[in-house]
């Protein structure tokens, strides 16, 4: 039928229209629209319409994908998901064109002689299991690893490690997320002994005040952040921005509180104090439900090779953590921090106010830090203290960067340690996981290999020497990467690379195997509130791509686990779902059936009796709380949380004579990470088009810089030339810059520092010295 | 040839005010909520340049508190 332009144009502004009044009315239910405004919008159309959880960022925004001629041509916010209530950021809106991009990988390419020839997937994938079997032959199991991603299907995560651990039997399994996550895992397992959050998105609906802990929600985190932004219209709620730059997120929030990078380790020491001091401890929660420990200090920084380091907790009494946080008043870490006693004071209070409900949130502040793993301990310590946890609008909520860090590398377990229920070094675990994957239990080694920055490491020793990447892009993302990259060019090294453009890390590739992205292919996503999220497969992958689950199932079938690889092509998602689910049954972590997924915008786990579960460790609405008592936080054997006492320890590397500047490094709205797909969506690569430096306005004047003037950064690891912002986008401090990692042509990473937290070992890209001069 | 629509905040006793800065603008179309404080925007404009400086130009609106987008349809020049 012929549609002429005008007909088209205006139906689309009418299902546009449609959109946002489905949105307000799912935000402010009773809204009415003037009825002649609401007559003849459009129903359907041509456009089939779909849901899915967003590509992108761990928010996991439920969206409808609008399915035209075999294409997606457009994406709308789902109205029906309680994560994003129909709104849409800028990346989720442009998400479909990421499939579009012009130089989409369509073929499998080997590199033969320096160049890269196609091939037919059938070889490609021939290559890869011979290789794998010679590599084993010659070096042994643990020379071969898989480094996967937090925007790994929750399917590929599973296949991975079942491959990896259960059959071949190295635990040379790592992800991406290790650089973005691991330090709130630790967190939570050493304080709570199970992961991930308690509460829920709907605490934002509930809480009074919202501390930022390092987090720049307006550009990490959009939607999230109008939700805090529309509850403040609603509410008269309060935000805090707390943090070392100056952001979009400082100039939305009330108050924008800047502490000297490191040093939020002791503001939440300081926080503590205050509470003890004036009172404000909840003690019946605290005796009822809290052990008191302390760990090793003076760790190190996991700067040389083979680094190991384990604490040793030690419980002392809550006299004892009195004594040790007399050496935190507000009055002595302003001077450490730069946070004036008053500011201090001021969070204290609200975190205190046994009438106000607060949440805390952070993301990668927290997370890349040397210490980790205790400031997300610091923080818990505030919530437990003061009883604010566990309850809608109290909650220590940490946010994650992808769509599905939580959901496979946390959840299936896709790091050294980690089996989709428990951990290797746990012999009943290793047994568990045996079982289901049909695998002799020997075949899982009891000891953890590599984390991530020690894998990259084990390549450039030759401990490695066979290693498949899958939708990340190390090449862009290692610290101190001039190392990492010049290892994996190294004679003998054999590298797989799936992804869907060409990229650093391709660059270094001996096969390249194209992939489906997202809608091309089935699959699940589990976010940051426990939310598992299915997507079916809405368009055809170009080419001969073919979805990371199918790529793993072809290789292990090639090297003879059949019988472990049963899977059939057309139903190989939800025979592995529904295997997967089995690693997880039980109260404290059941995950919802996969039709119960289909049929809604994703469930939170555990899924009990037919229901999600909004609030872990409360027994209002945990079925797994069975002690009797309102809360029991029963990862921990005797059902109490720990509040740790946790010092603060200056940063591995601090600006020195040298050295003088703190670089901090991060990202932006427009780019999703490295930028391999969102810098091939025009609007978005020409509204960001290339990294810079954000100098302090004071610095640039001293040293007579412009915006878009050339600068060098140099630091121990080498230099870098990037354009000045200044007064721009982000303001730093005195004294310290910021670069945005996304732009592979200003590759930042060269000169940042592999510097780790020792306990989860994720590094430290927020802090390393650095000289800055004009170029 | 992008569509969007988005919903728009006016500040306290503003909206009418920001119902008439929006409308003085080329490319914008408005639909104002009868009891709430808020208002639908749908943009139509003709390339991902002028959709740039469109919001630009909504954004720097004294009366308008906070933009929130919530659809997009970017529609070939053909179709």
């Amino acid at each position: 039928m012929y549609t002429s332009l005008t007909n088209r144009r205006s139906f689309i502004k009418k299902m546009a229209a449609l959109s946002a009044m489905t949105a307000a009315a799912t935000m402010f239910p009773g809204i009415i629209f003037a009825a002649q405004q609401e007559e003849g919008l459009p129903k359907g159309g041509n456009l089939d319409w779909k849901k899915a959880p967003c590509r992108f960022c761990g928010v996991g925004c439920g969206v409808l994908v609008g399915i035209e001629n075999g294409k997606a041509v457009a994406v709308k916010g789902d109205p029906n998901s309680t994560v994003n209530k129909g709104l849409c950021c800028v990346k989720g809106y442009h998400s479909v064109m990421a499939m579009y991009g012009k130089d989409r990988l369509t073929k499998p390419l080997v590199k033969k002689n320096g160049t890269y020839v196609e091939t037919s997937m059938e070889e490609a994938l021939d290559l890869i299991a011979s290789k794998m079997q010679e590599t084993i032959k010659d070096h042994g199991k643990d020379a071969v690893s898989i480094y996967g991603s937090g925007q790994w299907t929750i399917p590929d995560g599973y296949v991975a490690s079942k491959l990896f651990k259960g059959c071949i039997g190295t635990n040379n399994v790592e992800a991406n997320a290790r650089l973005c996550m691991a330090s709130a895992v630790t967190g939570f397992l050493t304080s709570f002994g199970i992961d991930e959050p308690m509460g829920c998105y709907e605490d934002i609906d509930h809480a009074d005040v919202f501390v930022l802990w390092g987090n720049n929600m307006a550009e990490m985190h959009p939607v999230l952040f109008s939700r805090l932004l529309d509850q403040r219209l609603k509410r008269g709620v309060k935000i805090i921005d707390f943090a070392t730059r100056t952001t979009r997120t400082s100039m939305a929030a009330d108050k924008s509180i800047i502490f000297k990078p490191q040093t939020d380790l002791a503001v939440a020491n300081a926080i503590c104090y205050e509470i003890i001091k004036n009172g404000w401890v909840n003690k019946s929660f605290v005796e009822k439900h809290c052990n008191f420990s302390k760990g090793l200090t003076n760790m190190g920084y996991g700067l040389e090779d083979n680094y190991k380091f384990t604490d040793k907790p030690e419980k002392i009494d809550f006299e004892a953590y009195k004594a040790f946080l007399e050496d935190y008043s507000p009055e002595q870490v302003e001077k450490i921090s730069g946070v004036s006693a008053k500011d201090i004071k001021y969070m204290a209070a609200y975190y205190g106010d046994p009438n106000k409900k607060v949440m805390s949130l952070w993301c990668m502040g927290m997370n890349q830090h040397t210490r980790g793993t205790w400031i997300n301990n610091l923080v818990y310590n505030i919530h437990l203290l003061t009883g604010k946890i566990s309850t809608p609008g109290n909650s220590p909520f940490s946010l994650t960067g992808q769509p599905s860090a939580c959901g496979t590398v946390r959840e299936v377990g896709t790091l050294t340690h980690k089996l989709p229920h428990g951990v290797v070094m746990n012999k009943e675990h290793r047994e568990f996981a045996a079982k289901i994957w049909d695998v002799p239990v020997e075949n899982i080694p009891a000891k953890p290999t590599y984390h991530t920055v020690e894998m990259f490491r084990a390549l450039d020793r030759g401990d490695i020497r066979f290693m498949w990447i899958q939708v990340t892009n190390p090449m862009v993302t290692m610290p101190k990467l001039k190392r990492y990259r010049e290892a994996a060019k190294k004679e003998g090294r054999f590298i797989v690379v799936s992804d869907i453009y060409p990229t650093p890390t391709t660059d270094i590739a001996d096969v390249i195997l194209p992939s489906a992205m997202w809608v091309e292919r089935e699959g699940m996503y589990g976010n940051s509130e426990r939310r598992t999220q299915y997507f079916e497969q809405m368009v055809e992958p170009p080419g001969e791509a073919m979805s990371d689950t199918w790529q793993l199932i072809e290789v292990a079938k090639r090297l003879g686990y059949e019988k472990q690889f049963y899977y059939k092509k057309e139903t190989h998602i939800e025979e592995i779902y529904n295997e997967y689910r089995r690693h997880h049954d039980n109260k404290k972590h059941n995950l919802a059936p996969l039709e119960v997924l289909k049929a809604n915008p994703g469930m939170q786990w555990p899924y009990v009796d037919g229901k999600p579960t909004q609030w872990r460790f409360n027994a209002k609405y945990d079925l797994a709380c069975s002690n009797g008592e309102d809360f029991h936080f029963y990862g921990k054997p005797d059902g109490k949380a720990v509040i740790w006492q946790r010092p603060y320890e200056p940063a591995a590397e601090e600006p020195d004579q040298e050295y003088p500047y703190w670089l901090n490094t991060g990202r932006v709205v427009e780019h999703w990470h490295t930028g391999s797909m969102t810098r091939r969506i025009p609007v978005l690569h020409k509204a960001m088009p290339h990294a810079y430096v954000e100098l302090n306005p004071k610095d640039a004047k001293r040293m007579q810089i412009k915006t878009g003037d050339k600068v060098r950064l140099t630091t121990r690891r080498g230099d870098i030339v990037l354009p000045a912002s200044v007064n721009q986008r982000g303001v730093p401090e005195p004294m310290q810059v910021f670069v945005p990692f996304f732009d592979e042509n200003m590759l930042i990473n060269d000169i940042t520092l592999d510097s780790f937290c020792p306990i989860s070992k994720e590094p430290d890209y927020k802090k390393c010295a650095v000289k800055v001069e004009k170029a | 040839m992008p569509i969007k629509s988005y919903l728009a905040h006016p500040h306290e006793g503003k909206k009418q005010e920001l119902i008439d800065a929006l409308l003085a603008l080329k490319n914008c179309e408005v639909i104002p909520a009868e009891n709430k404080d808020i208002l639908i925007v749908i943009t139509d404009t003709a390339d991902n340049y002028q959709d740039e400086i469109l919001k630009e130009q909504i954004e720097a609106i004294a009366s308008l508190k906070l933009l929130a987008m919530v659809s997009g349809f970017n529609t070939p020049k053909n179709n």
